[in-house]
């Protein structure tokens, strides 16, 4: 039988404790053990990020992470972004308002991206420029929207911050 | 006069953009089912060869699994447009997609290890991977099942089309230009890889798919008919789809495979590929070699066009062999043409085969005419410009090929680009002043390019159609059940918008039921850009009926004589009278002699079919558009930087602009990796480069800023004037920069993509040139 070590770890919000094989891959724990369906897999080699999550307030591709490396730390998926009180958060919000949506298959990485790095430049009271804010999501494969409109949103974030 | 509208024309968020914001939207990837099996698909290692034996004992054995299927466990028809396309291959495999074997299992991991169990000796055989090699006498006939109607075995599809007289034209000509325009294989990339989910119960023989297609009817056809089953007993529900762009109109081997998989195990099945798979095993746009003649008078205006187009069709044939349809509309009717011959010939190779691609076949003949044209005008020394603008499509025009511009917006969508773009004053093979010979590592060039494409749905399949069931409730709630489908194009939402606009229901009120063959109405599917036309036509239809529903109840419980509302806010207004729709709806049903506020409409584009020689008028109307390009070439590396784009496009008028933007930024994006990185790379008909590292796909660096000017011609036939939008923005682009290209750099270049190692050997070509000629 499989070797199953225990991680200890927060997820949205809540505490919780899961037995796992240590090759379990991330994405695979979140999507599949989880249940937590919104996170994407679009290639599971590190080049699309759609698989983007945030772990201790990095945005991280959870196909090219061991689930195992989760212990002691805090994780948050698209699911974690909105609150019962305030289901979208400013990051959803824009991006719906700029029209940054077109099949969605994209969307929720490039919201976690684009959170993880609005708090980042919160933190160091900064707006990113244009180029900074392009740079920024780099990582991320869109085939609907030509990035345009996602780059408008992620903008209209910073600003708004 | 144009009615002022009160929400067509505003920009609107896509209806479900909060679910797919937020990760709640259900694609095919996230469907479980209770007892769900994980399918998986062994193919073939090699591209061409005979199959001795396969052996699945082994896998059969083990753990976990419930099922291994081949061949020889399935009685089934051949797939595909030509029926030459059997699901598993037994006896020989022609392509590195082809199916050999399927397993079923408990786990991912189970399936996969099952694969690698099964054992298949192969004989290998040289394979043929050019389509001229393919029509040599001696060549072998390469897919067993093709009919032999066009003269050659290995010829799968052939066109021919003409008007005019041609010899007549050449003789009329000052210049004629002939040359051989290539174009690459180039793969959709939809963000989410193909998947299906399969459920059969023996209880009741009903197989209920839950499928990523684009053509949910036409699909249900196919699948009975692969299955040898009723189609009613099929049922497709389309999940929310993760792109679609085209790739979704051709069923696939794996959809009638996992289905097979459910029967056999009486077990929901799910099949979801790998990207890699993807890459090897979903459709590319078809590849081309098109060899084109042109000719224009001395006045510049242009005289015959002459192609011959050779397509690679791949092992099978696909929708993709019918592009040919597409493309003599452009060869016919791309400006003015008097005299025009067509031929195009799908060729069986060993390669892969292709499938449809947003853009049918247009962007790679608009890529060959308009390169054609910059070169015209340098022959007859007049601008670039200038002869596209004495060419162009004008209103009130019927071509040589019977298309009928009832409103054409080619000039004033040229001229804009042309002024936007300050096409004039930066054109350098135009200029003679000093700056045109810029020195140094940058050069920079503009390139123009116009369009013409369908844009009122296309008259191919014997409906091109949709239906409409309309229903409100007595708390005043409107459900839209259409035939149209939604793959993130964002229809849905502008059919609320009509909704609303005509019925004054808010949108929150408005549901869109639209994924589910037991429940919707007939469709032929989402393609030629089709679906705001054509199913809006028909909601408007609906409306009009449920209308005269609404204002007969309300006149009689108003006690006024029937006569017409105004809709506004949930309610209907009369001189000074207002009464709420959902009362009026309650009367209906509970007042005697109770009725149902419900109704049905089916609309039928006027459009024709095109007679046996592919002439007649085939689209409700159509869509014309042209981009203007500034690109800045790397004299150092090769690379081409798109600087500048600037778009305009006849779109009818606009519904809802902010998902045109997108539909034009996403076009855009898409012609520009087809014009500079994209490129599938095979050797002996095996892909290199299954990935995204080695396939490049534009990113949020790359994408220059695109400048969108809509022309609004206001087309009758179109819902409140509008014509189809979502294929045109990518066909022009890539003709566009190599233009632009050869401004920049003064060499013109006749294949794409134009990759750096393209563009620095004809850097160092030409150095050569100079240094030996002086
Ligand atoms: S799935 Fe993780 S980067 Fe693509
Ligand atoms: S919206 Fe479809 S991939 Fe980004």
């Amino acid at each position: 039988m499989y070797n199953m070590v225990e991680i200890n770890f927060i997820i949205n919000g809540s505490k919780m404790t899961k037995r796992i094989k240590p090759s379990t891959l991330l994405v695979d724990f979140i999507r599949d053990d989880l249940k937590l369906k919104g996170t994407k897999v679009g290639c599971m080699e590190g080049e699309c990020g759609a698989c983007t999550i945030i772990i201790d307030g990095t945005a991280i591709n959870s196909c090219m992470y061991l689930a195992i490396n989760i212990n002691g730390k805090n994780v948050t998926t698209i699911e974690g972004l909105g609150t019962v009180e305030k289901p979208l958060d400013l990051v959803q919000e824009k991006m719906i308002a700029h029209g940054a949506i077109q099949c969605g298959f994209c969307t929720s990485g490039v919201v976690m991206t684009t959170k993880a790095f609005s708090e980042k430049c919160k933190n160091e009271d900064k707006i990113p420029t244009r180029d900074e804010v392009k740079k920024s999501l780099e990582g991320h494969l869109c085939r609907c929207t030509g990035y345009i409109k996602i780059i408008d949103a992620a903008e209209a974030v910073y600003k708004k911050q | 006069m144009v009615k002022e509208l009160k929400i067509i024309g505003k920009s609107t968020p896509k209806l479900d953009a909060k679910e797919r914001v937020t990760g709640k939207s259900v694609y095919g990837h996230d469907i479980e089912l209770p007892g769900m099996l994980h399918g998986m698909i062994l193919r073939t290692k090699y591209p061409c060869a005979k199959i001795i034996s396969i052996d699945v004992s082994e896998a059969k054995a083990l753990d976990g699994v419930m099922c291994v299927i081949t061949a020889a466990d399935v009685d089934v028809n051949q797939i595909g447009y030509k029926r030459d396309h059997p699901i598993f291959k037994s006896k020989t495999v022609n392509c590195n997609r082809d199916e050999i074997a399927a397993v079923a299992a408990t786990t991912k991991e189970i399936a996969k290890k099952a694969l690698s169990l099964i054992k298949v000796e192969y004989e290998v055989k040289k394979g043929i991977y050019n389509p001229f090699d393919a029509l040599k006498e001696d060549a072998p006939k390469l897919n067993e099942f093709s009919h032999d109607k066009f003269g050659n075995k290995n010829i799968g599809e052939s066109f021919h089309y003409e008007h005019g007289n041609i010899e007549d034209q050449k003789k009329l000509s000052k210049v004629i230009i002939t040359k051989r325009y290539e174009t690459s294989r180039v793969t959709h990339c939809c963000m989410a890889t193909s998947n299906i989910t399969a459920s059969y119960s023996k209880l009741d023989g009903q197989l209920t798919i839950w499928a990523s297609t684009q053509v949910p009817f036409l699909y249900q056809r196919d699948v009975a008919h692969a299955l040898k089953m009723e189609p009613s007993k099929i049922r497709i529900i389309q999940p929310i789809i993760g792109g679609g762009f085209g790739s979704k109109l051709d069923m696939l081997p794996f959809e009638p495979i996992c289905a097979l998989l459910s029967i056999k195990t009486g077990k929901p099945v799910q099949l979801l590929y790998s990207r890699e798979e993807e890459f090897i095993a979903s459709p590319t746009r078809q590849p081309m070699i098109i060899d084109l003649t042109t000719g224009a008078n001395e006045n510049g205006k242009f005289t015959f066009r002459e192609v011959k187009i050779t397509m690679d069709n791949g092992a099978y044939t696909s929708w993709g062999a019918t592009t040919p349809f597409v493309m003599m509309q452009t060869y016919s009717s791309l400006y003015q043409v008097p005299a025009c011959s067509f031929d195009a010939k799908a060729i069986y190779t060993n390669n892969p085969f292709a499938g449809s691609f947003r853009g049918y076949g247009n962007p790679q003949a608009t890529y060959s005419i308009e390169t054609n044209i910059d070169l015209l005008a340098k022959e007859l020394g007049i601008g670039k410009d200038e002869i596209r603008l004495i060419n162009a499509n004008y209103k009130g025009e019927i071509t040589g090929q019977g298309l009928n511009f009832k409103t054409c917006g080619a000039i004033p969508a040229l001229k804009k680009v042309i002024e936007e773009s300050k096409y004039s004053q930066r054109i350098k093979s135009q200029i003679s002043n000093s700056k045109s010979q810029e020195s140094g590592r940058y050069k920079k060039g503009i390139g123009l390019a116009s369009m013409l494409h369908v844009g009122g749905g296309a008259k191919i399949y014997r409906s091109d159609g949709c239906g409409t069931r309309l229903k409100i409730d007595h708390y005043g709630y409107l459900t839209i059940i259409t035939g149209s489908n939604e793959i993130g194009q964002g229809s849905e939402t502008v059919l609320a918008m009509i909704a609303v606009e005509e019925l004054g229901i808010p949108i929150e009120k408005i549901k869109v039921i639209n994924t589910d063959t037991d429940v919707k109405p007939w469709d032929v599917g989402v393609h030629a850009s089709r679906t705001s036309f054509v199913a809006g036509n028909s909601l408007l239809g609906a409306i009009k009926l449920i209308k005269e529903k609404l204002n007969k109840q309300a006149a009689k419980l108003l006690c006024i004589e029937n006569s017409d509302f105004i809709y506004q806010n949930g309610s209907m207004f009369h001189d000074d009278k207002e009464i709420k729709i959902d009362k009026v709806v309650r009367e209906m049903h509970f007042g005697l002699p109770n009725e149902l506020c419900v109704v049905e409409y089916f609309y039928e584009p006027p459009s024709s079919f095109q007679d046996k020689e592919f002439k007649g008028d085939v689209s409700g109307n159509y869509a014309f558009a042209s981009q203007a390009i500034e690109v800045e070439v790397d004299t150092l590396t090769g690379k081409v930087k798109v600087l500048n784009v600037f778009v305009s496009q006849d779109v009818g008028r606009v519904l809802n602009p902010l998902a045109l933007q997108g539909q034009i930024e996403g076009g855009v994006a898409t012609g520009i990796g087809f014009a500079l990185t994209e490129e599938m790379i095979y050797k002996n008909g095996m892909l290199l480069n299954p990935n995204f590292h080695g396939y490049k796909l534009l990113t949020s660096m790359d994408m220059p800023d695109v400048n969108f000017y809509p022309v609004e011609t206001y087309d009758d036939a179109g819902p409140y004037g509008s014509k189809g939008v979502g294929e045109a923005p990518l066909i022009p682009t890539a003709a566009a920069i190599a233009n632009a290209v050869a401004d920049a750099i003064g060499i013109e270049f006749y294949s794409l993509p134009l990759s750096p190692e393209k563009i620095l050997k004809a850097l160092k070509e030409k150095t050569i040139n100079k240094v030996l000629s002086i």
